[in-house]
């Protein structure tokens, strides 16, 4: 375990020196491309700002009235069966359709059980292993105008749910 | 999702009236409107950082050299595309960057990956086998590396932020598997149904 920590956080340094190590070999002026890209992310992140009001906004009211705890209720019989909390059902939903909502919904359940604890732990796992499917087929169809897309969305729901399923599996068992 | 925004604000502000709940809502909305920006401010240096690291990858090559390393395990995946198309290539770049957790250098080369699948495609208003199979690979999420992440669970003060790699690995490859199998199985189906 100890082991498997100490490897995990070797991989991002890692990866950052190779990459300039790389940059630096095949004559990229690494400063000036580096600014380009974080150019690039910061409009991405001003992009994402009013998402992540609307999200922290809607959820925090969903919370504060005690609607969670109703609707929990009534999702009780999906919840026991499965094992799936409340929250990450909600999360994995939010994931198939749009990235930045459901990157401001995990970030906002790091705010509320904090990012080590189980919830927070679960959200980093389901949102490491899946992508944002509806967008993506929406945006990769439609930019070649397809409009019969076939089983590609029935393909793309099962990946989902094997990722949600497998993340509460692999959660619980690694730090439970 | 505007259903779901509508859904949370509204059964937020019904559940709360039917809890006697109302005079917290306010309060509560505003405090949460306040965090919102706090963390979009953290957010952007995340993110800035990690796309210009992003972008010395793309400018060395090294997603491209990436790309040709994976090619093998690839190419049995898609038998209707030709050696040598042009899309095949597209596809490893996006693949590439995608398991770098590059995920905004990614779409460009996804779109010019189904731009020249389109080339291939005899019916251009329907799916071909080989979008398909690249959809089913791209939305199950092939992320060896997921630095946002990473990145937003340090920024929210977590002690061990990259402890979730391991499981991250194991859930994506179940989905990528389940994608892979359920996308080769469905594909059989079709075939006999589109044949009739």
């Amino acid at each position: 375990m100890a082991e498997q920590i100490s490897i995990s956080s070797w991989i991002i340094p890692v990866v950052m020196a190779a990459v300039f190590l790389h940059g630096l070999i095949n004559n990229v002026r690494v400063f000036e491309v580096f600014t380009q890209g974080a150019q690039e992310g910061l409009q991405l992140a001003v992009k994402l700002v009013p998402y992540l009001l609307g999200i922290y906004v809607a959820v925090s009211i969903f919370r504060e009235s005690g609607a969670v705890d109703l609707m929990v209720k009534v999702l009780n019989p999906v919840i026991r069966l499965l094992e799936i909390p409340a929250d990450a059902l909600f999360l994995s939903i939010v994931r198939t359709l749009s990235g930045p909502a459901a990157l401001s919904m995990m970030v906002e359940i790091f705010d509320t059980y904090g990012p080590d604890s189980y919830m927070g732990r679960l959200a980093s796992t389901m949102m490491g292993s899946t992508d944002t499917t509806f967008y993506i087929i929406a945006i990769y169809f439609g930019s070649v105008g397809i409009k019969k897309t076939r089983y590609a969305v029935p393909v793309g729901i099962m990946a989902d749910f094997a990722s949600l399923l497998a993340s509460v599996y692999i959660v619980k068992r690694l730090f439970d | 999702m505007n259903w779901i925004f509508a859904f949370l604000i509204l059964g937020g502000i019904l559940a709360a009236a039917w809890n006697g709940k109302l005079d917290s809502i306010t309060p509560a909305a505003l405090e949460a409107a306040k965090t919102a920006i706090e963390r979009a401010i953290s957010l952007m240096g995340v993110v800035g950082f990690w796309l210009g690291i992003a972008k010395v990858a793309e400018e060395s090559g090294l997603i491209d050299s990436i790309s040709r390393f994976i090619a093998p395990l690839f190419r049995w995946l898609f038998p209707s595309i030709p050696k040598g198309h042009p899309a095949m290539g597209s596809i490893l770049m996006n693949l590439s960057a995608n398991m770098m957790g590059f995920g905004n250098a990614a779409t460009p080369f996804g779109l010019k990956a189904m731009k020249e699948l389109q080339t291939l495609n005899p019916n251009p208003d329907t799916a071909t086998e080989a979008m398909c199979t690249f959809l089913a690979i791209n939305t199950s999420s092939v992320t060896l590396i997921p630095a946002t992440i990473i990145a937003l669970r340090a920024a929210a003060g977590s002690k061990n932020p990259s402890e979730v790699l391991g499981a991250i690995l194991f859930a994506t490859t179940c989905s990528t598997l389940v994608a892979v199998v359920a996308d080769y199985a469905l594909r059989l189906l079709y075939r006999k149904i589109e044949r009739g």
